[in-house]
């Protein structure tokens, strides 16, 4: 029995999105319609373990703003979002904050950190 | 008077490349006027990703993208006003501006460089009618209060328009808790990125529904719902297709216009179709040392494109005050088929090489792009696929003796 599986796919690695075809048979995965390598990359994670940025807010005490905006350092398992969000929610820092600042490590054991991308004061 | 070389109107990201290319190039006092109490403009509520991978090869958030630039500026001698109102500009550039420390201010400037960005269609443009609750919010306004303001605009929520910041708003209020029910487009075609569509509308099953409309909005103090219809080829909604969606939230991300109203005492030749000024190469108006970049000349994509016309801008502005510019020919840019507009429009220098700027009119797939010197095709190039929600550019070799360039789009 062939274990094919075929899906079309948006790029979601630059602003250009490329439509691309992914073709999966067993470990061996085909894409076409992609414009570069990263887009390979992206359709043949796509297709094994999904991974998305996460940007969000925490809250801060003391600050010149209420919030920190941060993001993930990597990208994390798509299914693994929901229970980063959730952490991030649970989280309140004190200013002042520098951006580029760890403020959770190994964010829901994704071995990814939460890092703030602005300084508050 | 405050006396200076450049005035920058505007500290988001085209007044700061701006004002950091007019010092680069020789300009030496430069001066950032800015409404706001920090810089950065739209990018600090932008927390996002997926800036900057033109300019830095690395994909930045909002706030991070801006922060490069806001280093840059304060390692310079540029000056800034801060929470600055600019009133008024007069045709001998002097510019009429207000705050709570210095009060009224009047700068004279040698060079002006328009960098006020644009702002959100409202309710008001669209004439949806109605109730008139609260509920109702652009979607720049909805990301202000949540992502700035700490604030949730609500919980049921429906989108109108399928813009970028419509799609991000999407994902953004559905990762703060709130369910978003849909996106209605009123188009065949989002005006969105692709990704965006992908990773915020996909991953999240909100569904995108093209040729929908909201017809009206219901609700005594609060929102409670609205209708959203199918509309017709004449964009006319469809009786039979009226749909009662319960929502506490319309948000409305249905286009932006250049913030042009300071531009208009001026009196510097506009563009009908992208609501900014008539531009040069150098990104200079109708008028000598008066020059646009960023949102306020055409909507932008993606802020690096922004970022590259405001160097061209401040570069050129810079050159203005110190040896002057002298137009060497006169050449018309023209969009012919299917090209909503091109830019620059005019080409005054002698340059031997030339981005140009253009939109399409329609989803084009696959396009083959011509660009004709007089009526000669000197580039030609193919296109997988245009779209008119992205702006594309071409460079192009311009001939010596030229009168007219045009771009025109073709199916392939």
């Amino acid at each position: 029995m062939s274990t094919k599986k075929e899906r079309e796919l948006t790029c979601i690695v630059c602003p250009v999105g490329c439509v691309m075809k992914v073709v999966q048979d067993g470990d061996n995965i085909e894409v076409t319609g992609n414009a570069c390598k990263r887009g390979y990359t992206y359709a043949a994670d796509e297709m094994t373990a999904p991974k998305r940025m996460v940007t969000s807010s925490i809250s801060v005490e003391g600050g010149d703003m209420p919030l920190v905006s941060i993001k993930t350092s990597q990208p994390i398992p798509k299914e693994k979002i929901d229970a980063t969000l959730i952490e991030i929610k649970k989280t309140i820092v004190k200013a002042p904050i520098k951006i580029g600042e760890a403020i959770i490590k190994n964010v829901a054991g994704t071995e990814a950190d939460i890092v703030a991308t602005r300084k508050v004061d | 008077m405050l006396k200076v070389d450049v005035a920058v109107i505007g500290g988001g990201p085209a007044g700061l490349a701006a004002a950091l290319s007019a010092k680069e190039n020789g300009a030496e006092k430069v001066l950032i006027i800015e409404r706001d109490v920090r810089l950065g403009g739209i990018l600090s509520q932008c927390i996002h990703n997926g800036f900057g991978l033109h300019m830095f090869k690395e994909e930045l958030t909002g706030p991070e993208y801006a922060q490069r630039y806001i280093d840059k500026v304060e390692n310079s001698d540029i000056d800034v006003m801060m929470d600055t109102m600019v009133l008024e500009i007069t045709k001998d550039k002097t510019i009429h501006c207000i705050n709570n420390e210095e009060g009224y201010t009047i700068v004279k400037a040698q060079a002006i460089i328009l960098a006020m960005g644009c702002r959100e269609r409202t309710r008001g443009a669209l004439n949806i009618a109605g109730d008139r609750p609260s509920g109702v919010y652009t979607a720049g306004s909805a990301q202000y209060m949540v992502n700035m303001q700490s604030l949730m605009p609500g919980k049921s929520v429906v989108i109108l328009g399928s813009g970028d910041i419509g799609l991000i708003m999407a994902r953004r209020m559905t990762w703060e808790g709130a369910k978003v029910k849909m996106v209605c487009e009123l188009m065949n075609y989002s005006a969105g990125l692709n990704r965006n569509i992908a990773q915020c509308l996909d991953d999240n099953d909100i569904p995108l529904k093209f040729n929908h409309t909201v017809v009206k909005i219901h609700g005594n103090s609060r929102l409670e719902g609205v209708t959203i219809a199918k509309v017709d080829e004449n964009f006319k909604p469809i009786k039979e297709t009226f749909e009662y969606v319960e929502c506490d939230t319309l948000l409305l991300s249905v286009g932006l216009i250049p913030e042009n109203e300071l531009t208009s005492n001026l009196e510097i030749d506009m563009n009908p179709v992208t609501k900014g000024a008539i531009v040069d190469e150098m990104r200079q108006c109708s008028m000598e040392g008066i020059f646009a970049c960023g949102n306020v000349l055409h909507v932008h994509d993606l802020v690096d494109n922004v970022s590259k016309e405001a160097e061209i801008a401040g570069k050129f502005a810079a050159q203005y005050i110190k040896e002057g510019i002298e137009a060497q020919r006169e050449v018309v840019v023209k969009n012919k088929d299917n090209v909503r507009y091109a830019l620059p429009n005019y080409i005054r220098t002698d340059v031997e090489k030339l981005d140009i700027y253009y939109r399409v009119t329609k989803t084009i797939k696959p396009a083959v792009v011509n660009v004709y010197a007089d009526n000669k095709v000197i580039k030609t190039k193919k296109m997988r696929v245009l779209n008119p929600g992205e702006m594309e550019s071409i460079n192009v070799d311009i001939p010596k003796a030229v009168a007219e360039i045009s771009v025109e789009i073709k199916e392939a």
